[in-house]
């Protein structure tokens, strides 16, 4: 009965192929887009701050098919991992050493606990006079804004760990390295996965602000650039791609690291 | 007699002074990792007064701290700290606000269609891994050089994580309350004033909470980076200036204003949950 009525109920609700979710969800993007269309053409907004979608989509292709995009995409993407690299790989040892003691828990944790959400960029002066103008301090804002997140997920991942797998370890006499690699890592790789795609968002976040306040290559740059040119259409184009981009790297980080089917175990 | 008197009233205070003395010991011990906390912040800062003094540092790239320290009241006095403070934490209250009257009745809206729910919450959970604050030149071109552009930035960032945590609390009641609910025949709108929304709020608060955490960072660095406004404003205009120990002292000031920030935050989260 029950399945007759679910049956029917798709049926009279929408199309066999097309599930009530996926239809309200065109049925939203239509909408917005219509409405967006509207403004565009309705005057109420000065003109270009809502460009037609036309005019977007036409910027949108514009930017895809120019080589100068691709290589400042390429700069923001180098600054972006080498950030994660040095910050992550920071925030991983600082994480691990803390999580290991109760003592340097206490101790230290509160002042990462509290920095952590501090707005970061406001560190770029002091960045700028450290390392200069160039990508390095882009490098160093990224890595410092990864570094938090990174370091305090892997510290909490520690305490999680399941102190048999820690007995183990040192029944086998592992030396530190062997712990690190072999029962640490591996043990803590959900809170891993997640403090790394944390600190990609921020990362990101720290590189590209630093790129929009002084800088004369990278994606950062182009927005900053394509709103003192008041070049609206282009810029719309490039924060799409940039959020596409973002989003899509965020979930194949989780992808990469197998989070789902943590998850589903 | 007197003399066993004696000898037990001396063992009871022997035993006294030792449990006080372990006592001591226990809360020393305790006290011991904060001590040493605070004592590497200030060796790391000893530390660098010595090298900047002995030149091992360069003094126009790191100022030494006692300087550091010296220029606090010059900037507190001179930059009039305290009207941009107000002017940053009413730009954040105005987007908590917002945060919380639109955030909690989306999420609340969304819990109660579930098709809507299921429709729109992946696109409020993709928003909240997306680099909002990077639109800031839109809302600049939008609103224009203003205290608005800072309240939509906060708001704009703030806004996914008080849904998100709106749907989880409102999902997460317990149904034996709704059925109490229930049994005493409330109406829909009581329903969710008296059971649902009581039930769901530390939940919510804890949304409420990320999402002025999200606002903050975003306004202060929205107003460094368009050099307007309070607070980020001054690390930009002294850092213009090259006042290098003003520039410190503000940054140093920020943190310390986030971290009171957060702390009350907190505060206010234990309160809550503790009261529910």
């Amino acid at each position: 009965m029950a399945d007759t009525g679910r049956l029917r109920s798709t049926a009279v609700g929408a199309p066999g192929w097309v599930s009530p979710v996926t239809l309200l969800r065109v049925v939203i993007i239509l909408t917005f887009l219509a409405v967006w269309e509207f403004l565009s053409h309705s005057g109420w907004l000065y003109r270009d701050v809502v460009p037609s979608l036309v005019r977007i989509a036409a910027a949108l292709v514009d930017l895809l098919t120019h080589g100068e995009y691709y290589f400042n995409l390429g700069v923001t993407a180098a600054e972006i991992g080498l950030a994660l690299a040095i910050g992550g790989s920071l925030g991983i040892v600082v994480g691990i050493v803390l999580g290991a003691n109760r003592f340097l828990t206490k101790a230290y944790e509160p002042y990462l606990y509290y920095l952590g959400p501090t707005p970061k960029i406001i560190f770029f002066p002091i960045i700028i006079m450290w390392c200069g103008v160039g990508p390095e301090s882009k490098v160093a804002l990224g890595a410092l804004s990864c570094f938090f997140p990174l370091a305090l997920s892997v510290a909490a991942g520690m305490r999680q760990i399941d102190k048999v797998l820690i007995r183990v370890g040192k029944s086998f006499r592992a030396n530190s390295w062997q712990m690190v690699m072999k029962i640490y890592l591996p043990a803590m790789r959900h809170p891993l996965i997640n403090g790394v795609r944390l600190g990609f968002g921020f990362a990101l976040i720290g590189t590209l602000l630093a790129e929009t306040k002084l800088s004369n290559m990278g994606i950062g740059f182009l927005i900053i650039n394509a709103y003192s040119t008041f070049d609206m259409p282009r810029m719309y184009a490039m924060l799409i791609v940039l959020f596409v981009l973002s989003i899509g790297a965020n979930a194949l980080i989780g992808r990469l690291g197998g989070i789902e089917s943590i998850k589903r175990r | 007699m007197n003399g066993g008197a004696g000898a037990a009233g001396t063992t009871v205070a022997k035993g006294s002074s030792q449990a006080g003395g372990r006592h001591r010991d226990d809360r020393l011990h305790k006290a011991l990792p904060t001590l040493v906390g605070i004592a590497s912040v200030i060796g790391f800062f000893l530390v660098a007064e010595l090298l900047i003094q002995f030149g091992v540092l360069n003094r126009f790239i790191i100022p030494p701290p006692s300087q550091i320290l010296g220029s606090f009241g010059r900037v507190i006095t001179e930059e009039h700290v305290f009207s941009r403070f107000l002017l940053t934490a009413t730009e954040c209250l105005t987007a908590g606000v917002m945060i919380t009257v639109i955030g909690v009745a989306v999420g609340v809206a969304m819990h109660r269609f579930k098709l809507f729910q299921q429709a729109c919450e992946t696109w409020a959970a993709a928003l909240a891994s997306a680099p909002m604050v990077l639109c800031y030149p839109l809302f600049l071109v939008i609103f224009g050089r203003s205290a608005w552009t800072m309240i939509i930035m906060g708001f704009v960032s703030g806004l996914p994580p008080v849904i998100l945590k709106t749907i989880e609390g409102m999902a997460g009641i317990r149904k034996v309350l709704i059925n109490v609910g229930r049994s005493f025949n409330l109406t829909r709108s009581q329903q969710f004033w008296k059971i649902q929304f009581p039930a769901a709020l530390p939940s919510i608060f804890i949304g409420v909470r990320l999402g002025l955490i999200f606002a903050l960072i975003n306004i202060v660095g929205t107003e460094f980076l368009i050099n307007f406004g309070g607070l980020g404003q001054l690390i930009e205009d002294l850092a213009e200036r090259y006042d290098l120990p003003g520039t410190y002292a503000a940054v140093c000031f920020v943190i310390l204003v986030s971290i009171l920030f957060f702390m009350a935050l907190e505060k206010a989260e234990r309160w809550l949950i503790r009261a529910d």
